[in-house]
């Protein structure tokens, strides 16, 4: 399977095509999608026509972008033009957005190939894809278990050899923990970094689009396409794009690294060891590691309940049966919103819709929401203060490797606690990167998560480069 | 914060949200966020008495466009993703009453 | 009207007016009263998923601009959402300030010389327009409703007053003289047939000096006509609650335009709970001092300063004039009063023409220059036109425009000039002795005879005051 960077130098070479490299996806698709339930719908007719485009572009001697002619997945909550987007829900079943979201204008621009939507936890709610109305998606190194979630499709697809590259969005570890669990790099960038314009909304302060890839330079060329400034976007960040791809192999000599042990208590015991291994690689490699303990960490996931679901559910209050999507017909309007969202959402989504309206509502405002928008601000302030001593933080991304269908659904909070070591970065908007490094049970990935503040992504990129080196994958 | 979610919390909560719930997942709602809020109670713990609440990671301010007119939709194509759609606006059944 | 007993009414107004931008308050679409329905829509007003809300900087300097003229307050602010479901809220949530508003703490000063305290004006978008159809045609009873976005995300600006207001007039005077503010600095349009500027009362009634009675709110007043008839209809309901033993429940009620009453549409036990929290996809506003002198010093004057300066043009000026220097305020129409003064007009006609010929075609004005309407209003006064011609230029200038002396011409108005009136007049006298000696008597009845005489053979073309003039001179 070639890198994405190496399809595109080949199909601005003349080397190979973007139609050939398309009918290869195509077929990788149709052979393993209706077992791996990774695309919920795929686009051959537009992605034919977009490889066919770039071919002729390329013909004519134009220089078509860093992607050129990369087949890449689109996590189903980014509106496509056209193109069913779902968000995993049946509210959303069958409607085409009459408008494209920044970050496929982007990923067009730069010559890749969009070639369909994939399975994702019902409006990214979940750490499975187990919450998609859809069915799940099967983790494609061992389909008994889960790819992890929201973005377990897109994970998926780069895991199967589907694409060498997809989009996901991570609102509390939703690229970090699938990139994990199926073997890949997946990084949640600085909030604001990429334009989340298009992209459907779960909790808007802590959404983010990034990058999943085979390696480090495919995530950092993916990433480097879709970051920058965006007008639609007020939360955007002012500056233009970072460079990443020139500092992929800046390395860590002389940097600080912290372990965080709230990053790794209650851990697999194969998962910690893979922490420590990577912690060996980078000293190794010449960075100067400490040992840092930051107890606010530990208030993450509470904090992360309330503010995340209380955003969804005003997001999610314009699913009402008026204007687009599903209609459950009734007498009168309020009736017919009802039923309408009552048959439109599955359970974990009603749930979350109800927490975060409870922790809104008129006498627990300040007890819920307003206690954990303060645990925010101590989160923020805690990650300011590690990063006056140190460069990056080191940590497991999940827990556990992938897990068995079936084996949380049944008890929400266990799910919830697949997050822990990621929500943290979440709550700061910070960024966050997820390597493989090493394996636990049943031979399965561990992924071993670099933190570090706003706008460090290129640094984490170098640091997680490091460690693909020391495993051997160069 | 440490008050139990009542069962009537629940289902006033979901007439606020729009949902219909069965008895049975009325039930269930209370005991999970019942679960789930009282996990939360670890941060009640906190002194967070002159703690500025963060809404956002970071500190943008005035982000502002210029009041120049772009392009509208196309009406029939957004007429066409509605459930219902009548003389060029979009159809709803009876409203009872009038807006808050 | 006056209450009766001793009771007092207290009231305070949220006026709701539409900011006159370009664009919408979040999006690009236009802000256009009248557009086919659903014609002025996108993503973000639509409130597609995914979509997103980008501030209008004209709507936020129009705010400002609000809040200098009413001598606010410019703070730091914030947006939130006000979560409440209604088909015509595209999101379900309505995007608006809450504890950190753009204005606050200003006041107004009425011509009457009272001062009415505002608590604030902040920002919101407005909402879609929703018609109903079978039955009457009025929400109740309907069996569908059909639903407009075009207005979907129009900026509007929310001016809270304190109850500071005492009676039904004085709340009219308030509601007049700001919607002369925000017309003059260019926020709005003022146009309440339109929708543009709504009112809601807050009524209650209470004892001289006694504390602040429980008080209703009245929704949505559409004209000035309706404010006053609905505050004074809800003082006298709730006396005659009070006095029937009652007490007055806080709530939302609704003025029924036709039958002239107001009625419960929620008590303060339905109230919504609106779940407020910071709109996270907007960053917080913080105007700076620049900023905010660029948009004071672009201010035009307030029509208290405009009122005052006209006014003192006028000498001893009559109750009549002063109203009618009040329509030209209102109307904005100083600079054709200014200019006809300027050219040498007497002030009483100049305002008068204005007030009159003027604010009926008031949509026409910009067919009219200024230069036009002095040059017309000062061939009036030297008698070159009648009265009834001179309303007739005026009329044809502003349907067309154009140049006073032609259009004269052009209507068979040829001037008479006073050789030839000189001439009409001195055949009339000879041939009516008896008449003519009568008037030299000092019988003032007679010129009326003479200036019938003269229109006749005139076929109207002469002025009544030139005739008088030729009368004279030969006495």
């Amino acid at each position: 399977m070639k890198t994405a960077h190496q399809i595109a130098i080949d199909v601005q070479s003349g080397a190979g095509s973007a139609e050939s490299e398309l009918e290869r996806t195509l077929g990788v698709i149709a052979a393993r999608n209706e077992e791996l339930n990774v695309f919920l719908h795929v686009d051959e007719d537009g992605a034919r026509s977009a490889a066919a485009s770039i071919d002729a572009r390329v013909a004519k001697g134009e220089n078509v972008g860093p992607l050129a002619g990369v087949p890449i997945a689109i996590k189903d909550n980014m509106c496509q033009r056209g193109i069913p987007t779902t968000c995993s829900s049946r509210i959303l079943e069958g409607w085409r957005p009459p408008y494209s979201a920044t970050v496929i204008d982007r990923l067009l621009a730069a010559g890749a190939v969009p070639v369909g939507k994939t399975n994702l936890d019902e409006f990214a709610m979940g750490s499975s894809t187990e919450t998609s109305a859809f069915g799940a998606t099967r983790n494609p190194l061992d389909p008994t278990r889960v790819p992890g979630g929201s973005s377990g499709g897109s994970a998926a697809a780069v895991a199967a050899d589907m694409t060498s590259i997809a989009v996901g969005s991570d609102t509390g570890g939703s690229i970090r923990q699938p990139a994990a669990l199926c073997g890949l790099v997946g990084m949640k960038p600085s909030y604001g970094l990429v334009s989340r314009y298009g992209l459907i909304a779960f909790a808007s302060s802590l959404d983010q689009i990034g990058p999943f890839a085979k390696n480090v330079m495919d995530a950092a060329i993916l990433l480097e396409a879709i970051a920058g400034h965006d007008p639609m976007d007020s939360t955007s960040l002012p500056e233009p794009p970072p460079s990443l791809v020139a500092h992929v192999n800046d390395g860590v000599a002389g940097k600080r690294i912290a372990l965080v042990r709230e990053l790794v208590d209650g851990a697999d015991p194969d998962v910690v060891a893979s922490v420590e291994r990577a912690v060996e690689a980078l000293k190794d490699a010449g960075a100067t590691i400490v040992e840092l303990s930051i107890p606010e960490f530990r208030l993450g996931l509470s904090a992360y309940y309330l503010i995340a679901p209380a955003e969804a559910s005003s997001n999610l209050a314009r699913y009402d049966g008026v204007r687009y999507g599903l209609r459950v017909d009734a007498d009168d309007v309020a009736a017919m919103n009802e039923a309408t969202r009552t048959a439109g959402f599955g359970a974990e989504v009603k749930r979350r819709i109800m927490l975060g309206t409870y922790a809104l509502s008129a006498g627990y405002y300040d007890a819920y929401y307003g206690q954990a928008l303060k645990v925010r601000t101590q989160m923020i302030e805690a990650f300011k203060r590690a990063y006056l001593d140190v460069d990056l933080l080191i940590g497991a991304t999940t827990p556990s490797v992938a897990f068995e269908f079936g084996s949380k659904t049944s008890d929400p909070m266990a799910m919830y606690l697949s997050d822990v070591f990621t929500i943290p970065t979440n709550l700061a908007g910070d960024a966050a990167v997820s390597v493989p490094f090493g394996s636990g049970e049943a031979d399965l990935p561990v992924g071993v998560q670099l933190l570090g503040p706003g706008r460090s992504e290129a640094q984490l990129f170098a640091a997680a480069r490091v460690l693909e080196i020391a495993e051997g994958r160069s | 914060m440490t008050s139990p979610l009542r069962r009537e919390d629940v289902a006033h909560v979901a007439k606020l949200a729009r949902l219909s719930l069965s008895d049975a997942e009325l039930d269930q709602f209370t005991l999970q966020l019942g679960q789930i809020l009282e996990h939360a109670n670890d941060m009640s713990s906190l002194d967070l008495e002159g703690v500025i609440p963060t809404a956002h990671p970071f500190g943008l301010i005035n982000v502002v466009r210029d009041d120049v007119v772009r392009p509208s939709l196309d009406r029939d194509e957004v007429l066409a993703m509605a459930p219902d759609a009548e003389d060029g606006r979009f159809a709803v059944p009876r409203i009872m009453g009038e807006a808050p | 009207m006056t209450l009766p007993g001793e009771w007092e009414m207290v009231v305070g107004l949220e006026v709701h007016t539409e900011l006159k931008t370009a664009t919408k308050m979040f999006c690009g679409c236009a802000n256009q009263f009248g557009s086919e329905p659903n014609t002025n829509i996108c993503p973000v007003c639509l409130g597609l998923p995914g979509s997103l809300p980008v501030l209008n900087e004209r709507a936020v300097e129009l705010a400002m601009a609000i809040g200098v003229a009413l001598h606010c307050r410019i703070a730091s602010s914030t947006f939130h959402r006000k979560n409440y479901f209604y088909p015509d809220m595209p999101k379900d949530f309505q995007i608006t300030q809450y504890d950190l508003p753009i204005n606050s703490g200003g006041y107004l000063d009425l011509p009457d010389g009272s001062h009415v305290s505002i608590e604030r004006a902040h920002l919101e978008e407005d909402t879609g327009k929703s018609t109903h159809l079978g039955g009457t045609g009025r929400i109740h009873g309907a069996d569908r409703s059909l639903v407009d976005y075009n207005r979907s995300g129009v900026p509007l600006v929310e001016i809270v007053s304190a109850p500071d207001i005492r009676s039904s007039a004085h709340a009219r005077a308030y509601a007049a003289e700001l919607r002369g503010i925000l017309i003059a600095t260019g926020a709005s349009d003022g146009r309440m047939e339109e929708g543009s500027m709504r009112i809601d009362a807050n009524v209650s009634v209470r004892k001289p000096n006694a504390p602040f009675g429980t008080r209703c709110e009245i929704k949505n007043l559409n004209s000035l006509r309706s404010l006053h008839r609905a505050i004074d209809y809800e003082a006298l309901r709730q006396i005659d609650v009070i006095e029937d033993g009652g007490t007055i429940r806080q709530e939302t009620r609704h003025w029924d335009e036709i039958f002239g009453e107001t009625s419960t549409m929620r008590t303060k036990e339905e109230a919504e709970d609106y779940r407020y929290f910071r709109e996270p996809d907007l960053v917080d506003l913080d105007p700076n001092q620049a900023w905010q002198d660029r948009v004071r010093n672009g201010l035009p004057p307030m029509p208290a300063e405009r009122r005052q300066k006209l006014t003192a043009r006028l000498s001893e000026p009559s109750q009549a004039q002063l109203e009618a220097v009040e329509v030209v305020i209102d109307l904005g129409l100083e600079n054709f009063v200014n200019a006809a003064i300027d050219a040498g007009v007497e002030p009483a006609l100049a305002v008068a023409r204005a007030a009159n010929e003027l604010a009926a075609g008031i949509e026409m004005t910009p067919n009219l220059a200024p230069e036009a309407f002095s040059a017309t209003v000062l061939m009036e006064q030297g008698g070159a036109l009648s009265a009834t011609q001179s309303k007739t230029v005026l009329g044809e200038l502003l349907a067309s425009g154009g140049d006073p002396k032609s259009i004269a011409k052009a209507k068979g108005f040829e001037q008479l000039s006073s050789d030839s009136l000189g001439s009409t007049v001195a055949e009339l006298i000879e041939q009516n002795p008896d008449e003519w000696a009568r008037y030299r008597e000092g019988d003032e009845k007679l010129a009326q005879f003479f200036i019938g005489q003269v229109m006749k053979l005139t076929k109207g073309q002469a002025n009544g005051k030139a005739v008088i003039a030729e009368l004279q001179a030969r006495r």
